[in-house]
C-alpha cells in the first residue's frame, strides 16, 4: 500500500523523539526535552498536513464538492 | 488482492500506533490520520469508478443532475466530517468531535435543502 513508508517513517520519528525525551529528562535537562518533543511534533505535523491536503483535494474531486 | 494489502497495512499500523501512543500520543494521532488518508487514496480509483457508474445510471434514468450532485456532495461531506470526528475522538477530544459532526450535519442540511424544497413544491402543485 502506498503511504505505508510514511507510517514507518513517522513511527521512527516518534520512537526517536521518545528516546531523546527520556534521555534528556534522565540527564535533567527538562527544557531541552520539551524542545525536542516540540521539534518532532512539528516535523510530523508538516508531513501530515501535506497528506491531509491531498485527501481534501481527492475528496473534493471525487464527490464534486466544489 | 487489494483488501488483503489494506488489512495487512492497517494491522501493522495499529501495532505501531499502540507502540507509539504509550510514549507520544500526539504522534500516534498523526499516524492514524496518515492511515486514514492512505486507505482513502488507495480506494480512490474504485470510488471514482462507483461514482461514475452511478452517474451513468442516473443519466440513463433521466434523473435531474441536481439530485445526483446533492447526494454526492452529502456523501463527501459526511466522509470528511466523519473522518475528522473519528480522529478527534481517538485523540480524546470528544467535544471537538461533536462540533465537527454538528458542522457536517448543518452542511449536509444546506446541500439537501434545494431537493427538499423541490419535493415540497411538487406536493403543493398536487394540492392546488
Amino acid at each position: 500500500m502506498p503511504g505505508i513508508d510514511l507510517i514507518f517513517k513517522i513511527t521512527g520519528i516518534g520512537i526517536l523523539v521518545a528516546v531523546i525525551h527520556m534521555i534528556l529528562e534522565q540527564v535533567g535537562k527538562k527544557d531541552y526535552a520539551f524542545i525536542a518533543t516540540l521539534t518532532g511534533t512539528i516535523i510530523v505535523l508538516a508531513m501530515v498536513i501535506q497528506k491531509i491536503g491531498d485527501l481534501f483535494d481527492a475528496v473534493t474531486t471525487v464527490f464534486r464538492l466544489w | 488482492m487489494d483488501i488483503t494489502r489494506i488489512v495487512g497495512a492497517c494491522l501493522i499500523a495499529s501495532i505501531l500506533i499502540v507502540l507509539v501512543r504509550a510514549q507520544r500520543p500526539e504522534i500516534a494521532v498523526a499516524l492514524s490520520i496518515i492511515v486514514g488518508v492512505s486507505v482513502f487514496m488507495y480506494m480512490m480509483s474504485h470510488i471514482a469508478y462507483l461514482v461514475s457508474t452511478v452517474a451513468q445510471l442516473a443519466l440513463r434514468a433521466r434523473m435531474g443532475n441536481i439530485y445526483l450532485a446533492s447526494v454526492l456532495k452529502a456523501v463527501g461531506i459526511a466522509y470528511v466530517a466523519g473522518f475528522a470526528a473519528e480522529v478527534s475522538r481517538d485523540a480524546g477530544e470528544q467535544a471537538i468531535a461533536s462540533k465537527i459532526e454538528f458542522a457536517g450535519k448543518v452542511a449536509i442540511m444546506v446541500v439537501a435543502l434545494p431537493v427538499m424544497v423541490a419535493i415540497l413544491e411538487t406536493v403543493m402543485r398536487f394540492l392546488d
